[in-house]
């Protein structure tokens, strides 16, 4: 669907889903920021607060994962997320070259947006990663850790609760780094506004 | 009287030795190690059969794995109980204290008996009962075991320990051996407090009701309600009030540092905030920086490009 070289490119219910993970991601980073380098000499908010707070921030993220994934199943937008490995390093490096070296000398965007290809190949990839692999991780391990009794107790002597944290805090820094990377790259364009207007309107201009 | 009661241990010790200690146990036992007892009584000339005023049984497995495994039972109690029926008058006795036994003693130097009776002065259990809150109140002479010092597991000791707690707070008969007053609701008490039943498991109810000190095991020194630890960073913390209580046992210290990741705080539970561990902080710290100063760079070459 386009209209005057405008691509409606995000549905209602992506766009919904988009703004509450969003919401929650941010709150989980910021209080989970709270919890593990909390201090008495530092304290952003209280910890209970922060607890009650991530608690409520990580179920809104799981239940919105769901509307996510089940999404992709049922229409089109799953197509974006289709993993192509012929020629993957080839496409990879050329917009890591656009990114690093064309966009500055004014060459054309490799792969440009269309009604067919939403992504470019490096956001794909990272966002397959990110929402195939880690966020099914930080919503699995942080289930576990709401009800700690469905953790294995011990492995190899360490507690199962301290290995399960382990992963959730590595694997929410990594969303964290790729949230500020995210961000940043949906200002590179025409506008650097463009980008998140659409992800608002739907509209790709 | 300590000096009195523990010549007496001594001399009996010494004099009668562990087979006839363990022989005037048994005598004991054979009534009070049991629900039902068998008397001849001599007035009807029968052998009759009674309940055991259940509070007088003597678990005897748990006894034989207590500290005082090997006294005799008249060691603290009357030798006059050798007689049955018994004199009612010797329930009035007056019984040995631990100090009465442990206090001066050399052998039990590094358990500070005399710094853990000034410490216990203090607390809140002394000034609301004074002499009547005896150590046995909490440390069940028959089959107290010695499990901080001891012990590997965490859990294991906050058990222990708990269950001294709750032996009394969960306990309106043997609360009110003591107070007036009803005891207070547990679990009301502490609803403002996080996932409750996991610190109710993995913490000691002293970690936060007690005043930490240094160089003492265990603090004695019980606080009132009011002065308890409330704020959640003493603890979740780097530098955690914990390491100064639960952890600071050398049997434990010793186990974590063979511990997969050098943390005793990670071997069996997972204190949020408390855990931190060198490499991940700096990795991390590294990971973000070489991002910032990434996205930096490419915003300025933006703009000196655009």
């Amino acid at each position: 669907m386009g209209t005057e070289g405008r691509i409606y490119l995000y549905p209602k219910w992506l766009r919904a889903w988009h703004g509450l993970n969003a919401l929650g991601i941010i709150v989980l980073i910021f209080t989970g920021i709270n919890m593990q380098y909390a201090s008495p000499d530092f304290q952003l908010m209280r910890f209970d607060l922060a607890i009650r707070f991530h608690n409520i921030a990580g179920v809104l993220v799981a239940v919105s994962y769901l509307l996510f994934f089940i999404g992709n199943l049922v229409s089109s937008n799953g197509t974006f997320y289709q993993i192509k490995l012929k020629g993957l390093r080839n496409r990879l490096f050329l917009q890591i070259r656009y990114y690093a070296y064309g966009m500055f000398k004014k060459e054309e965007c490799p792969f440009p947006v269309s009604e067919k290809r939403k992504f470019n190949p490096l956001q794909k990839y990272s966002y397959i990663a990110v929402m195939y692999v880690f966020v099914p991780l930080v919503i699995i391990s942080g289930i576990a850790l709401l009800f700690p009794e469905l953790i294995i107790t011990e492995v190899y002597g360490v507690s199962g609760v301290f290995l399960t944290a382990l992963l959730h805090a590595s694997v929410g820094f990594l969303i964290s780094i790729f949230l500020i990377v995210h961000v940043y790259v949906a200002s590179v364009g025409k506008s650097p506004f463009k980008n998140y207007r659409s992800i608002i309107t739907g509209w790709h201009e | 009287m300590r000096t009195y009661y523990r010549n007496i241990v001594t001399a009996f010790l010494l004099f009668t030795g562990f087979s006839s200690t363990a022989e005037d146990q048994n005598q004991c036992l054979k009534c009070h190690g049991n629900h039902i007892y068998s008397i001849h009584n001599e007035w009807t000339e029968r052998t009759e059969k009674r309940l055991m005023n259940p509070y007088f049984v003597i678990d005897s497995v748990r006894m034989s794995a207590g500290v005082h495994q090997s006294f005799s039972c008249t060691d603290c109690h009357s030798t006059d109980y050798g007689t049955y029926p018994h004199n009612g008058e010797l329930k009035l006795e007056p019984m040995a204290g631990c100090l009465d036994c442990h206090g001066g003693d050399e052998k039990y130097a590094s358990y500070q008996f005399e710094k853990i009776e000034e410490e216990f002065g203090k607390s809140v259990h002394a000034q609301a009962c004074g002499d009547a809150f005896t150590c046995s109140k909490c440390h069940d002479q028959h089959y107290y075991q010695v499990t901080a010092r001891n012990s590997e597991s965490v859990t294991g000791i906050v058990r222990y320990s708990n269950e001294m707690c709750l032996s009394c707070h969960d306990n309106m008969q043997k609360y009110q051996l003591l107070s007036e007053g009803q005891k207070p609701e547990l679990v009301e008490a502490h609803s403002w407090l996080p996932n409750k039943n996991l610190h109710f498991e993995h913490v000691r109810c002293i970690e936060c009701h007690t005043e930490v000190v240094d160089s003492l095991m265990i603090s004695h020194n019980i606080m009132p309600k009011e002065n308890a630890v409330k704020r959640c960073v003493e603890c979740h913390t780097a530098d955690s009030r914990l390491k100064a209580s639960l952890y600071k046992y050398q049997n434990l210290q010793s186990r974590s540092e063979n511990g997969m990741m050098g943390n005793i705080l990670s071997n069996e539970s997972y204190v949020i905030g408390a855990y931190r561990n060198p490499l991940l902080n700096w990795g991390s710290i590294l990971i973000f920086c070489v991002v910032l100063l990434g996205v930096s760079v490419h915003i300025i070459f933006r703009i000196i490009k655009k």
